[in-house]
């Protein structure tokens, strides 16, 4: 997927002048938040707060020795009849996947969610080389009727309202144009269901892999994924490499966490765990089943100061949680991962110097790292890559001057009194009888929507050595 | 727990400059507690400005200045949860695997103290000074809820003031949008993050907000004016304890 992250600003700045979506954001607002604390709550909160430790730790054991856990996989996997191919890149995923389409002569695919797919752009390679990709998830088959990308990582259309399906159905299904919801649903799954039958390929990604076993899991509420994984001729999972997993025991506590965190579930709808094509007297499966394992910038992380991202098992907490990414939307981001995990990944995956607002785009308030079902110190992680921008000399030389000047006065307390005591002076003139500030010179960001209150004009410093006078 | 009664207050760059009446509120509070209080003179920064947008150099600095200036003190204590967070969370990780500057600065950040953190469980304050009337809505300033566990202590000693009533607003755990340096570089996502805090303030039915930390304050109460909104009162918690709010 083309990376548009430094227009980061100007997509936000037209998502809060977007009257609907602004809307569609606000309603997003605590839902999911409240979901998750209640989920939380029914758990035991200190039970659940074991969990995060217990996921945690699973995840870092998976991560220490990514590549032994990789080959146990692929040997476990190959055992069981699966192909396993590894992708250095998105180009490689792409060219995995039309092999196996040219191999098996493949025509159409049904997909189950996949956001590594979205950073590999397959859709469009597939569509390219006469291959008819279906999204059956349904708020990816709504973005795809769209022609937009996902906006969130497990709600895509999130940003979508009710009355923008019934448009986007009535022209793309030829049909009368339908405004309830559950009828709405039950269209597109009338549309869905001929895909199903008739595609011959089936794409999903991988919530995680099991190297004891050599499987991939899969969690959907839709239950698309079953029939992604079931009915189509050929089977292709791809996932990230990070996502495998030591044993079935640690799969059963991830998968705990997981849809908590996520949408304040128990349990998600449906859970598919897969292991190799159909085998002699299975009643259904695939007759192949292949398996891409993804770089794609995963390994520059491990044993770097970004390793803990690849604890991320893709839930959206800390989007749900993110106030950035609820008055915003995902959109503003430009890449595949929006909110505070895609603010890391991003520049992470795809250079420093190609997303540089998205790690500067927090203000630090820690709800994401609270949140998050692996304890990633997502605050942390920002810091270090803002550490980083401004030691790769990728910050504007206004801000590190700044910052050095600031540090230069505050290092010496003499001249730091007397350039406070000028500027609390300036300051409270500028504020007039009222007290504030309407226009900032240096601080136009501030002025635009607030005004500044007026300091009172004198420093502590001056009143408390005055006060000691006396 | 040291068992001496020298509190440093470390007033903040934000109040020693913006609005010295918080330090002097905090001075109140703490001595009213029966504690020594020293301010050291040549305080100045924490150094989290510098901390926050990667100049670590700057902020390593300012970070050494200030143990030197607090580090003989029984405790120190701000009237800010995002500074007493910078000293107590994050000096830590600015000294990692220096052994004895680490050792200087866990000791201090173990004195550390939110400034109503401190009076309810150390100076164990039971009637707060001030007086006050009216319905009050508190906002949780980020760092000192979610760094430091700041939440029902400044709740608690405001119920204790007999006038005051608490009214909780929609989300006052969410960030109200300053964030430093955020609210100057995204100044437009800034002041909507601001606007949402704001209404939900208004919904609350209280006539003023009061909070912790001065960032928010001048976020909240700049927000306010601008829209429109002359009435709702925004105080420092340690201006309503202290009873030097009007």
């Amino acid at each position: 997927m083309r990376i548009q992250s430094m227009q980061f600003k100007a997509r936000a700045h037209g998502a809060l002048a977007d009257a609907k979506l602004q809307s569609v954001m606000r309603r997003f607002g605590s839902g999911f938040v409240d979901k998750r604390a209640a989920a939380r709550e029914a758990y035991g909160v200190e039970a659940f707060e074991g969990l995060r430790d217990a996921s945690a730790a699973i995840r870092d054991r998976g991560l220490a020795n990514l590549d032994a856990w990789l080959l146990r996989f692929e040997e476990q996997a190959t055992r069981a009849g699966t192909t396993v191919l590894w992708a250095r890149d998105a180009a490689e995923i792409r060219r995995h996947v039309l092999e196996i389409c040219a191999r098996h002569g493949l025509r159409k695919a049904i997909k189950s969610k996949s956001m590594v797919s979205e950073e590999a752009g397959l859709n469009e390679a597939l569509e390219a080389s006469g291959v008819t990709p279906v999204e059956t998830d349904l708020g990816e088959y709504i973005i795809q009727l769209a022609k937009e990308p996902p906006s969130h990582i497990i709600a895509p259309a999130i940003h979508k309202d009710k009355e923008q399906v019934s448009d986007l159905f009535a022209e793309h299904h030829h049909r009368p144009r339908l405004t309830d919801t559950e009828a709405l649903t039950r269209e597109a799954r009338e549309m869905l269901r001929g895909h199903f039958l008739s595609a011959d390929l089936g794409i999903s990604g991988g919530n995680f892999l099991v190297a004891e076993t050599g499987s991939v899991a899969i969690v959907t509420n839709e239950g698309n994924g079953r029939m992604v994984t079931t009915l189509p001729k050929v089977h292709v999972a791809i996932t990230g490499i990070e996502k495998v997993i030591p044993t079935l025991e640690d799969l059963s506590t991830l998968n705990r966490v997981l849809p908590r965190s996520a949408t304040g579930q128990e349990i998600e709808n449906y859970f598919t765990i897969v292991t190799g094509p159909r085998r002699v007297g299975d009643l259904d499966g695939p007759e192949h089943m292949y398996v891409i394992l993804v770089d794609a910038g995963r390994t520059r992380l491990v044993g770097s100061d970004m390793q803990q991202m690849l604890r991320c098992i893709r839930c959206g907490a800390c989007m749900n949680h993110c106030p950035v990414f609820q008055t915003v939307g995902g959109h503003a981001y430009g890449w595949v991962y929006p909110g505070p995990m895609g603010s890391v990944l991003t520049p992470v995956y795809n250079g420093l110097e190609n997303a540089l607002d998205l790690p500067q785009a927090a203000t630090l308030c820690g709800a994401c790292e609270v949140a998050c079902p692996v304890k990633i110190p997502l605050p942390e992680l920002l810091r270090t890559l803002r550490e980083r921008q401004m030691q790769a000399g990728l910050r504007p030389w206004r801000e590190r001057a700044g910052f050095r000047l600031w540090a230069f006065a505050a290092k010496r307390p003499r001249l730091y009194a007397l350039a406070t005591a000028i500027g609390v002076r300036v300051l409270k003139l500028m504020g007039g009888a009222k007290g504030r500030i309407t226009k900032l010179p240096l601080g136009s960001g501030w002025t635009l929507g607030r005004d500044m209150p007026a300091p009172e004009g004198r420093t502590f410093r001056e009143l408390y050595a005055a006060r000691r006078r006396r | 727990m040291p068992s001496g009664r020298r509190v440093g207050l470390f007033v903040t760059c934000l109040v020693d400059m913006m609005r010295p009446r918080i330090g002097f509120a905090a001075l109140k509070l703490l001595q009213g507690a029966g504690f020594e209080v020293l301010v050291p003179p040549a305080q100045t920064c924490c150094g989290q400005p510098g901390w926050n947008s990667g100049e670590r150099g700057s902020a390593r600095a300012l970070a050494e200045k200030l143990v030197g200036e607090f580090e003989r003190c029984d405790y120190l204590v701000a009237p800010s949860g995002s500074c007493s967070g910078m000293i107590k969370t994050h000096y830590p990780a600015l000294f990692q695997g220096e052994g004895a500057w680490l050792a200087r600065v866990e000791a201090l950040a173990a004195k550390t103290w939110e400034l109503t953190d401190f009076l309810l469980n150390v100076a164990r304050l039971d009637l707060p000074p001030g007086r006050f009337r009216g319905t009050i809505t508190y906002h949780d300033s980020c760092a000192g809820l979610r760094e430091l566990g700041v939440k029902q202590q400044p709740r608690r000693l405001l119920a204790r003031m007999p006038g005051v009533a608490l009214a909780e607003m929609k989300d006052s755990e969410t960030c109200c949008g300053f964030g430093g340096t955020f609210s100057i570089k995204f100044g437009e996502i800034s002041a909507a993050m601001a606007e949402t805090k704001c209404e939900n303030i208004a919904a609350s039915g209280a006539g003023t907000v009061v909070l912790g930390d001065l960032g928010c304050m001048l976020n909240i109460e700049g927000r306010l004016r601008r829209r429109g909104d002359e009435a709702t009162r925004v105080l420092h918690v340690a201006e309503v304890l202290a009873g030097e709010s009007d």
